[in-house]
C-alpha cells in the first residue's frame, strides 16, 4: 500500500508493506535512520518521534496510522544545519556514549522542553522514564536536560 | 467494515498488536484503523452516568478526567509518556490481560462494556461477563469495543500497583478500590493476581458492615480499628488467585495484595475526613 504523510513538513510518500511501522516507513522508506530500531515493543524509546504533535514510539505506529498526518522525527530538529539546543546540550555535556539512544532522548527532551520550560527533576525522571539508556548511568543525560532548559530559557 | 470483515484485527494505539506484528507472531489478514473513528475517542457524562470511548488514550484520561482519580492514577501508572500517548482503555478492554492497569479501576467501578455491531447493534455487559479469562472476551467477530460506561459513585478511591519501578512497569500486583458513600459500599478490585479481575467481595462486605456497625459511615471521623482493617486487608490477600510467573511469585503477590489493601483503604478513610473530591 501507498502511505502518504508529512515528515518534518514536507510531504512524502512510498509503498510499504501493511503491516510495517511507521519507524520501519521512516527508515527504509524514507531513508530516515535518525530513529532507532532497537526493542520494537515501545519498550526503550529509541524510535520516538512526533506524530501530530504527540510523543510516541515509532515502531508502535503503524505506517498506514501516519497517512495524512504529521510526522516530526529526530531529523526535523536540526535548524539549516545548526544543531537543536538540546543536541548541542548533549554534546557538551558528554550525555552521549554510544549514541543508539541519543536521538530518541533528545526528541523526548526537546518535546518535554516544548511543554515545561523549566521542569523538576522528578517531572524529567517521568518525561524520560520511557527510553532506556544501557550506556552513561543517566547522570549526563540529567545534566544534559539542565543545560538544554536553561540555554532555551535564555533565549527566551 | 468489521462486519464485512470480521476477520480483520482492530488496531488503536498499538501497543499490543504492533509489538505481535513487529515480531512475526501476527499477520491479520487485514487491520482495521480505529484511530479514524474520532467518535470512539470521547468521553461524556450524563444522567450521573460517564461513558469512556474505547479510544480514549491514557494521556487524555490524565488531562481530561481528573475528577476520576482512581482512573487517573491507574492511566498515569501506564507504561512511559510515548506509551500513554497511544495506549487506550479500549485496547486494555480487548486485550483482556489481567495485568491492564484501567482494567481493576473499571471492575471497582461496576462499569458495562458497550460493545457495537451492524447487525445486531448496540449491546452491553458487565465487565466481569465480558472479561472472560486471560485474554479471552465475550466479543463477537463482528463487534467492536465501542467503550465502557459507569454510573459515577461518589466517595474517595485509588489505584496502585506493585512493580519493580515507578515507570515501564507491568504490575505484579494491582489494586483498586472505590468508596460509594450513597450506597455505603467499599468496592475492591485486583490485577496481575489472577487469571482475570478479581473483586474481593468478602473483603468488601466485611469493610463495609463493619463501617455500618461502627458508625463510621455517618461519621468519617469515627476510627476503622486495627483488627478490622488487618481482618480486610487478610480477605483481599485471600481473594486473590496468583500464579508464580517471571514477574513474581504467587506468595509475593498475594502479600502484595496485603500490603496494597491496607494502604488503599488507610488513604480513603483518611480522604473520607478531608474530602477533596467533593
Amino acid at each position: 500500500m501507498v502511505v502518504r504523510t508529512r515528515v518534518n513538513g514536507e510531504w512524502r510518500e512510498a509503498e510499504v508493506w501493511p503491516g510495517a511501522s511507521l519507524l520501519a516507513f521512516l527508515r527504509e522508506q524514507l531513508g530516515l535512520f535518525g530513529s532507532k530500531n532497537a526493542c520494537e515493543q515501545g519498550e526503550c524509546g529509541s524510535c520516538s518521534v512526533w506524530l501530530d504533535g504527540a510523543l510516541v514510539c515509532s515502531c508502535l505506529v503503524l505506517a498506514a496510522q501516519a497517512n495524512d498526518r504529521e510526522v516530526r522525527t529526530v531529523e526535523g530538529l536540526t535548524d539549516a544545519g545548526r544543531l537543536h539546543p538540546v543536541q548541542e546540550a548533549f554534546v557538551e555535556a558528554g550525555a552521549v556514549q554510544c549514541g543508539f539512544c541519543t536521538p530518541g532522548f533528545v526528541v523526548a527532551v526537546a518535546d518535554l522542553l516544548e511543554k515545561d520550560a523549566s521542569p523538576s527533576p522528578a517531572t524529567v525522571r517521568e518525561a524520560l522514564s520511557g527510553n532506556i539508556c544501557r550506556c552513561t548511568g543517566y547522570a549526563k543525560i540529567l545534566d544534559a536536560v539542565n543545560l538544554a532548559a536553561a540555554r532555551l530559557l535564555e533565549r527566551t | 467494515m468489521k462486519a464485512e470483515r470480521p476477520e480483520a484485527v482492530p488496531l488503536a494505539g498499538g501497543t499490543d498488536l504492533m509489538v505481535e506484528l513487529n515480531f512475526g507472531r501476527l499477520r491479520p489478514p487485514a487491520i482495521i484503523d480505529l484511530t479514524r473513528a474520532a467518535e470512539l475517542a470521547t468521553h461524556r457524562q450524563e444522567d450521573g452516568h460517564v461513558f469512556l470511548g474505547a479510544g480514549v488514550t491514557y494521556a487524555a484520561i490524565v488531562n481530561e478526567l481528573p475528577g476520576f482519580k482512581p482512573l487517573v492514577q491507574a492511566s498515569r501508572s501506564v507504561g512511559s509518556p510515548q506509551i500513554r500517548h497511544r495506549g487506550t482503555v479500549g485496547g486494555n478492554l480487548g486485550t483482556a490481560s489481567p495485568a491492564g492497569d484501567a482494567l481493576p479501576v473499571l471492575a471497582a467501578y461496576d462499569a458495562e462494556v458497550v460493545l457495537r455491531s451492524q447487525a445486531r447493534g448496540e449491546r452491553s455487559m458487565p465487565w466481569h461477563a465480558f472479561l472472560m479469562g486471560p485474554k479471552k472476551t465475550a466479543i463477537a467477530p463482528d463487534e467492536l469495543i465501542v467503550g465502557a460506561r459507569w454510573a459515577r459513585i461518589r466517595g474517595p478511591g485509588s489505584f496502585s500497583k506493585i512493580g519493580t519501578r515507578n515507570a515501564m512497569v507491568i504490575a505484579v500486583a494491582g489494586l483498586s478500590l472505590v468508596i460509594d458513600e450513597d450506597h455505603r459500599r467499599v468496592n475492591v478490585a485486583l490485577g496481575s493476581v489472577g487469571p482475570t479481575i478479581i473483586r474481593a467481595t468478602p473483603a468488601e462486605e466485611q469493610i463495609s458492615s463493619a463501617m455500618a456497625s461502627s458508625g463510621a459511615w455517618q461519621d468519617p471521623s469515627t476510627a476503622v480499628s486495627e483488627q478490622v482493617i488487618d481482618e480486610f486487608a487478610e480477605l483481599v490477600a485471600s481473594a486473590a488467585r496468583p500464579l508464580d510467573d517471571v514477574r513474581g511469585t504467587a506468595a509475593y503477590r498475594r502479600h502484595g495484595c496485603r500490603v496494597l489493601a491496607r494502604r488503599s483503604l488507610a488513604w480513603a478513610l483518611s480522604e473520607r475526613r478531608l474530602p477533596t473530591w467533593l
